[in-house]
């Protein structure tokens, strides 16, 4: 355990010192200038513009953080050749890519905290005040952690099997298949044949689904979240986790660091 | 690796996927619990789009329409007849790419049609039409579009007969544009338009068989006239005698006619046991009117 | 006495390369050797020779296509055999993010130290590779030898038994190479067992209890660095002077090498005696007899020639 929190520790460094948070800048700005503009071109949806705007950069900035950098966790260490020293200590391979992979989400974590303390300062900026249904959008943003704890999770997968740049296009591959995975699923088979249908609809559950967690339309109008989805998200998120990093570890722990 | 991580793996593989194509289906009872009611459009400006899209527009615009298609299925597929998506959709699909024609056609083809089949706004699909019209002036098949809207789902003939008509003047529109205008003027029974029309496509037809048949149309409105005017006297001997007519000698009796009128191919009209005039049961015109009825 | 500290057992590693990885390429062909406890261990070999290749088989980076190897008792695949091993992979690098004292602090913390301890031995070991003084400045400013002191740093932190270098001195400047060699003596008599790898022999002969020559991925030779070197026979070397050249007409004389007004003649040891009464009679004035002590080098040298060689034949017979 204390491994894997040294590993995540010094992943969380490294983006910090790469100036990785600087995007807060941009976010920032953009939430200040939506958050001006909005009343000025707009009536009535100030909350609406602001919400949608603002958790759409919230999952896009965290979207390429995790693909780029997530790519890069493992290829790095390997194209840097600070792995070499690094697995030479007392350290299993796996608890190697849990540390990144827990490095990351937290970079994450602390990142996407800071953008939604900018959104609901632009919120608060539109409304003058803040109300019990703005819990929508806390959770909506919970709910972008999650998708993004996924994407770093294939990230890593995908970089422990191949190179940096077939990684990052098949991270978006996945992202966009699993963005249509409802529309796979109702793929009828008199139009497909029932052959494609099936295999479709197979793949539709084990893609990652990433519309499960797409509850922007509801957080922007402030309607209530079940806790029910709650749970079952999250509960999703750490099941795909688990079985995408057991996979990711079983590639790792029998590569060769030529 | 180590035998048992192996079979460790595959187990954790296989009771992982279980589980989670279970929890998936948990997932969506509950989305679609919560989600029926709130089809939603993130940003709902096409402008704004159109501008964050960049030179990806009409990729852009391809994706929305494939949106607008699947929403449209799946909501036809439910039976849900609740479309209040599909124009948003279809607007910024049309806004991005204002050349993407099918989006413009069988878009207007979801709107217009009544539901449970379509979302029954047909004052949409002739906007989204018109607006095709306006940035696709060349193509003429949108004036079939808009006239069919107007026919079938606003029964506005004289508007029907117009957009087939402004469709016609395009050069690469088919004769039949004409013909559709014809026969819609008639139906909305506007008989100088279509006598006018059928007349012109008298002129100009080529082929023997359009020819003969706009020819078998002038002569039907002719007919299809002179019925009328027959039961306007119809009317008149009933007010004078307190009974209706039922053969056209009567009517001479009375005065109101000086001889029995004929069809334009010399056959006389007949009175019904209703009262109303008719064809002659001899005259080769009932039989292209029976003909012509069928494909109303 | 402890058991061997490395046990190397028909240690075997195979690349497939090609299409569909269908080709093979051999790095390193049943190497079979014991390192004893607390000895220093020389490990030569020219570059490519599968030196690297067997080092990180014994630091469980690469896995071998057969055969295994213990270290300190321990199978290489038990990952707590790391706990009292150091390791300086070759050309080593490090996060440039971090300083000196972040990178050491980071390692030190796989092995379960208490934070204070952690801090002293960090404190400690930068003294100790002469870094004290550039501990807090991101690894990205380093030059090539503070980063190979970085790296032995890293290597012996924890105070293992048995320390691991590849080509520690490569990239070193005279002042650092010596660094290096006196932190591996200083090791050798805190009795830790050391092997190392290189390709500048007189570190080796100079270090070494014993070395392996390894070409061609095939141990070659082994044993103590005289040894290796006592398998080809002596020589000795006769230097003198001739202050009457024309009447010396010895046949030896076409033999020896000019320089300046000296010559040098080397001769096998059983026929020196008779190589030393013809020069006397031709007035030859002896400046020095001495035995030539042929280096690891000529040894090498003549172990590459004859790899290639045998290379060459498998080449041309399309074995």
């Amino acid at each position: 355990m204390t491994h894997i929190g040294a590993v995540g520790l010094n992943t969380f460094r490294e983006a910090v010192r790469d100036r990785v948070l600087y995007n807060l800048v941009f976010f920032a700005l953009l939430m200040m200038g939506a958050a001006v503009l909005v009343g000025q071109i707009s009536i009535g949806i100030e909350e609406i513009v602001i919400v949608s705007l603002g958790l759409s950069a919230i999952s896009f900035i965290g979207l390429l953080m995790a693909v780029f950098i997530g790519v890069g966790l493992v290829s790095k260490e390997m194209d840097k050749r600070t792995i070499y020293a690094l697995l030479s200590k007392p350290l299993r391979r796996w608890e190697f890519l849990l540390g990144k992979f827990v490095g990351l989400v937290f970079t994450l974590a602390v990142n996407t905290v800071a953008m939604s303390a900018g959104l609901f300062l632009a919120l608060l900026y539109v409304k003058h005040t803040l109300e019990r249904s703005d819990a929508a959008v806390l959770i909506a943003i919970y709910f972008i952690l999650l998708k993004l704890a996924i994407v770093v999770a294939l990230a890593l997968l995908f970089s422990c099997s191949t190179t940096s740049l077939l990684s990052i296009l098949y991270c978006a591959g996945f992202y966009v298949a699993g963005s249509f995975v409802q529309e796979m699923r109702t793929l009828r088979s008199d139009l497909a044949g029932p052959v494609a249908a099936a295999i479709m609809r197979w793949l539709s559950y084990l893609l990652p689904n990433f519309e499960n967690f797409n509850v922007t339309g509801l957080a922007a109008h402030g309607a209530k979240i079940p806790t029910a989805l709650i749970a079952q998200n999250t509960l999703y998120a750490a099941l795909y986790c688990a079985v995408v990093l057991a996979g990711a570890a079983a590639i790792f722990s029998r590569r060769n660091f030529k | 690796m180590t035998p048992r991580n192996s079979i460790l793996l595959v187990f954790v593989l296989v009771v992982g996927f279980t589980a989670i194509w279970h929890l998936q289906i948990a997932i969506d009872a509950q989305r679609a619990a919560i989600l029926q009611e709130r089809d939603d459009l993130l940003v709902t400006s096409p402008k704004l789009l159109k501008m964050a899209s960049l030179e990806y527009a009409p990729l852009l615009a391809d994706i929305y329409w494939t949106r607008a298609v699947q929403y449209y299925g799946q909501k036809h597929a439910g039976n849900d007849p609740n479309l209040m998506l599909l124009w948003p959709l279809l607007n910024i699909a049309t806004t991005l790419d204002p050349n993407l024609l099918p989006a413009y056609r069988f878009g207007a083809m979801f709107l217009s049609d009544a539901a449970p089949r379509g979302a029954g706004r047909p004052d949409l699909a002739v906007e989204l039409i018109e607006r095709g019209i306006q940035a696709n002036p060349d193509y003429w098949r949108f004036y079939e579009d808009l006239g069919f809207i107007y026919y079938f789902d606003m029964k506005d003939y004289a508007k029907a007969s117009q957009a087939f008509l402004d469709g016609s003047k395009n050069p690469n529109a088919q004769l039949w544009m004409k013909v559709m205008a014809a026969k819609i003027a008639a139906e909305g029974e506007s008989f100088e338009t279509s006598a006018f029309l059928w007349h012109d496509v008298y002129q100009s037809a080529t082929d023997p068989s359009t020819k003969q048949g706009a020819l078998d149309h002038l002569q039907l409105l002719q007919a299809q006239q002179a019925c009328m005017q027959l039961d306007e006297l119809g009317d008149e001997y009933e007010k004078r005698t307190g009974h209706r007519a039922t053969r056209i000698s009567q009517f001479v009796q009375e005065g109101l006619l000086r001889g029995a009128p004929v069809d334009p191919l010399g056959f006389p009209y007949e009175l019904g046991d209703d009262g109303k005039a008719h064809l002659n049961a001899k005259s080769p015109l009932l039989e292209k009117q029976k003909q012509f009825a069928q494909f109303k | 006495m402890p058991g061997p500290a490395i046990e190397i057992d028909n240690l075997t590693k195979e690349y497939p390369y090609g299409f569909l990885n269908l080709k093979k390429k051999t790095s390193l062909e049943g190497l079979t050797m014991q390192v004893e406890t607390g000895e220093v261990f020389g490990f030569l070999g020219p570059n490519g020779a599968g030196k690297s290749t067997t080092i990180k088989l014994l630091m469980n980076l690469i896995f071998p296509t057969s055969g295994h190897a213990r270290l300190l008792g321990k199978s290489t695949t038990n990952v707590e055999m790391h706990r009292d091993i150091g390791y300086l992979p070759e050309q080593p690098y490090f996060y440039d993010y971090l300083t000196a004292a972040e990178v050491l602090d980071y390692f030190a913390k796989f092995y379960d130290l208490a934070p204070a301890d952690r801090k002293a031995r960090v404190q400690n070991m930068l003294k100790k590779v002469g870094l004290e003084t550039a501990g807090k400045i991101q690894l990205r400013k380093y030059s090539k030898g503070m980063l190979q002191r970085v790296g032995l740093a890293q290597a012996i932190l924890h105070d293992p038994q048995l320390v691991i270098l590849d080509e520690p001195m490569s990239g070193l400047d005279p002042v650092g190479r010596r660094e290096v060699r006196d932190i591996i003596l200083e090791l050798k008599n805190a009795g830790k067992t050391i092997l190392f790898s290189t390709h500048i022999l007189p570190d080796a002969e100079m270090l070494c209890d014993r070395v392996g020559v390894i070409v061609g991925g095939k141990l070659q030779g082994i044993g103590a660095p005289g040894e290796i070197v006592g398998i080809k026979a002596h020589e000795m070397e006769i230097l003198f002077a001739l202050p009457n050249l024309g009447q010396n007409s010895s046949p030896l004389l076409a033999k020896a090498t000019r320089m300046g007004d000296r010559y040098r003649l080397q001769v096998p040891e059983q026929d020196l005696y008779a190589a030393l009464d013809q020069l006397r009679n031709g007035e030859a004035k002896i400046l020095s007899v001495a035995q030539v002590k042929p280096s690891l080098e000529e040894y090498f040298m003549h172990l590459v020639a004859a790899d290639r060689a045998q290379a060459a034949a498998v080449e041309v017979t399309g074995k």
